[in-house]
């Protein structure tokens, strides 16, 4: 009963909050708490240590400390290293590089291309900043921009033209992908508006439309393209193979565009329809000013998803024969200096995607959060 | 609404402002410009075949295609088989690594997910990395990756390696593993699984029921393992052990014996399977994450315990979640193997799609043949997804 003297009394409620205990604090507790908190955690801790310790080390020196950087061909490389192919050949990359960017584009021309890139830079962070000035400007360049990227780079009117078969590489994967991506919005949006109308012969042609395309594989719309879509045009017209595969990936992405939209607008309270209805908007007033955008901001992580998909499906141009970053890269293995550097390659061509596919998908997340407007508990 | 005198006259303008009118119009309208430019595509094919001098039929399927296919587990294939035929090995190619390519998936899929959810940090952020890093970069990049490592960094068959018990080797060629040799009574042995398989369903049917009725819990896991281990076990030693393993050996230039798993194949599943299980742990996460922690608090205030709780009511609500866009990944999958043709193993699009096309330049028939097999794969899986769906849509009251 003596300790209860000289612990300090206190009226209820009014207890200084006390330390939270040693064990869970600091850089200790925090190991403790996130790694050794049962014996199957420490297992699985020495597990993944384990693993660690036996990929890592390895990789490093293969990818940095044991790689060559410059070299002219693979034997120097490899002469170059304490034993062959200890180490990666970067040089291979650093020796291609310029035709993996720009592919066969005429030398004299680049700027052009340059200056697509750095318009698409432009456009991107005019369209996706908010609090930009002149926001409506910067959207009108950015929806405009497709058609001037296509002027640039395939020239006319006053620049010289150059022809698609001169596009290649990291370009025309760009080139595919944006077109794919800017096309496919609005031809989705207007499909998923066509499915969910009560018209009934026009929702059955934008379901057989949507249905027909989500359920091929993209390879064999590109053969389509390549083989026998001249047969479905007017006899004697030509058409580029690089527009065919445009039309096609655009299509392709359009029909999962229109299925995410669909679920944006599937979303929305049909109170919302109500109220526009009330209000006495006609149905495309209606749309523009009060379904889409609610609809639309709701499948914006999804749309971003389809166009991360659009861009990695963009590779699949080169297996009918179209020289993309990774046709272009396959190529370039057959060279007699470089044979045998499938690795290099391919961990080059894997980051380059990595890299932007990563940064559309953080962006989303963010996107996500920023337009959550709704209270979560 | 106040509309201009003049426009009342005008009987056409009339039908416009009608709305139900307006509806019938637009859709006369859509349909005509349908089918005008499928009678357009129609007419400009039958021209433009005519002048290439080539007809619009099927026959092409009984020539004899002219090729081989290196890869055709389950029916004879020879260069004197027709298109058809091949067309056939082609489809069965693609289903069968769907099928693996599907349990594979699933399988690291799962693993993947719950990784991720792990109280771990170190695993959860592992799993983190590689789910991030295998789905940011496209299938196709995966697949001729593997398949180049697999042919380029494997040993060659007189130094292959030995990955287990003398019985697994790996190779440039392959992978050998010993095949099962079946021999008589073998087919008594699957009768009896199968029959022991019929009896645990109805076994778990009537102890769900006796559970609904009378609360009592029947330890349907241990029973069912019995069933299925015991009595085909049982057959199995009394019918004296009918089945022996074909070991693969090293002789001369090859492996004799066994079976081999051909690198096209072994390259293609790993991507497919490893590439698809990225985004299956995101589901399964996303799914076990939808239930909330009241239900799991709700189901120990009953009284459930820890593995009854998780089988009676986490689990089923987690399924809901998860088993819709768990379909669509593997039409994905399913989809996505169609990639196949980049690195020479013969699925549809490679056999009937690519050679049979080349050769006989039936772009048209040989296309939407394609087209048509995938696209009842798709329906067949939509539809079971559909069936799904409603047999486990939570009934609203």
């Amino acid at each position: 009963m003596s300790e209860t003297s000289t612990t300090p009394r206190y009226a209820p409620g009014t207890h200084p909050d006390l330390p939270p205990p040693r064990r869970t604090t600091g850089a200790l507790g925090w190991v403790r708490m996130n790694l050794l908190s049962s014996p199957l955690n420490v297992a699985l801790t020495l597990l993944s240590i384990w693993l660690l310790w036996t990929i890592l080390p390895p990789s490093i020196h293969w990818l940095f400390t044991g790689a060559i950087w410059t070299a002219v061909d693979r034997k120097e490389c490899w002469a170059l290293m304490d034993t062959p192919r200890d180490g990666a050949c970067w040089a291979f990359i650093r020796g291609s590089f310029e035709l993996f960017v720009y592919g066969w584009y005429p030398e004299p021309e680049r700027w052009r291309v340059n200056l697509t890139f750095i318009l698409f830079v432009a456009a991107i962070v005019g369209a996706l900043r908010e609090n930009i000035p002149g926001k409506k400007y910067w959207l009108i360049f950015a929806a405009a921009y497709p058609f001037i990227a296509a002027w640039l780079l395939l020239g006319g009117f006053g620049l010289e033209p150059v022809g698609t078969n001169k596009l290649g590489g990291i370009l025309l994967t760009l080139v595919v992908a944006v077109t794919g991506i800017s096309f496919s919005l609005p031809l989705g949006i207007a499909l998923a508006l066509g499915r969910r109308s009560n018209l009934p012969a026009l929702r059955a042609v934008c379901v057989i439309f949507i249905e027909f395309i989500r359920g091929v594989p993209l390879i064999t719309l590109l053969f389509v393209a390549s083989t026998m879509l001249t047969y479905f045009l007017p006899p004697g017209s030509t058409f580029d193979l690089l527009m065919r595969v445009l039309i096609m990936v655009t299509l392709f992405a359009s029909a999962y565009i229109a299925e995410v939209v669909r679920g944006g607008l599937q979303g929305l309270s049909s109170g919302q329809y109500e109220a526009a209805d009330a209000l006495g908007l006609s149905y495309w007033k209606a749309h523009r000013l009060v379904i889409l955008p609610q609809a639309l901001k709701i499948s914006i992580p999804g749309i971003v998803n389809t166009f991360i998909g659009s861009y990695k499906d963009s590779t699949l141009v080169l297996i009918i024969g179209m020289m993309d970053i990774l046709g272009l890269g396959r190529a370039r293995l057959n060279d007699p200096d470089w044979l045998g550097l499938a690795p290099e390659l391919y961990i080059f061509i894997a980051l380059f995607f990595f890299i932007s596919c990563f940064a559309m998908s953080r962006y989303s997340l963010n996107l996500e959060k920023k337009l959550q407007t709704d209270y979560k508990s | 609404m106040t509309q201009p005198a003049q426009s009342t006259s005008n009987p056409l303008l009339q039908l416009w402002r009608n709305q139900e009118s307006r509806g019938v119009i637009i859709q006369i309208v859509t349909m005509v410009v349908v089918f005008a430019l499928l009678a357009a595509i129609a007419r400009n094919v039958v021209i433009n075949l005519e002048a290439v001098g080539k007809e619009f039929s099927f026959g092409f399927l009984l020539w004899p295609a002219a090729y081989d296919i290196g890869f055709s587990p389950f029916l004879e294939y020879t260069n004197r088989s027709t298109h058809l035929r091949a067309a056939v090995v082609g489809l069965l190619n693609t289903l069968l690594i769907a099928f693996w390519g599907c349990i594979l998936a699933t399988m690291v899929g799962f693993v993947l997910g719950i990784m991720r959810l792990s109280s771990n940090w170190l695993v959860s952020k592992l799993s983190y990395a590689f789910v991030e890093f295998m789905r940011n970069v496209p299938i196709l990049i995966h697949i001729l990756a593997i398949y180049a490592i697999v042919v380029t960094l494997l040993p060659p068959v007189k130094k292959a390696l030995n990955v287990g018990a003398d019985a697994f080797f790996l190779s440039n060629r392959g992978f050998y593993v010993p095949s099962p040799v079946f021999e008589d009574g073998a087919t008594l042995v699957g009768i009896v699984l199968l029959l022991s398989i019929a009896l645990v369903y109805f076994f778990k049917r009537w102890a769900r029921r006796q559970q609904d009725d009378t609360g009592k819990i029947y330890p349907v896991l241990w029973v069912s393992l019995g069933i299925l281990v015991a009595l085909p076990g049982i057959t199995f030693i009394a019918t004296g052990m009918p089945l022996s393993w074909d070991v693969p050996v090293l002789k001369g230039f090859n492996f004799k014996g066994g079976m081999a798993i051909k690198p096209e194949f072994l390259a293609l599943w790993l991507a497919l399977s490893l590439y698809t299980a990225c985004f299956i742990a995101e589901i399964v996460r996303a799914g076990i994450l939808a239930v909330s922690h009241g239900q799991t608090e709700a189901a120990f205030a009953l009284g459930l315990r820890p593995n009854r709780a998780l089988q009676l009511i986490i689990i089923p609500q987690a399924l809901r979640v998860i088993v819709p866009p768990l379909c669509s990944q593997y039409l994905n999958l399913t989809k996505n193997s169609s990639l196949a043709i980049a690195i020479g193993y013969m699925d549809i699009t490679a056999t009937l799609g690519g050679i049979s096309l080349m050769q006989t330049g039936k772009e048209m028939e040989t296309m939407l043949i394609v087209m048509g097999v995938y696209l009842v794969i798709s329906l067949l899986i939509s539809s079971f997804m559909n069936w799904f769906n409603h047999r486990i849509k939570l009934t609203e009251r």
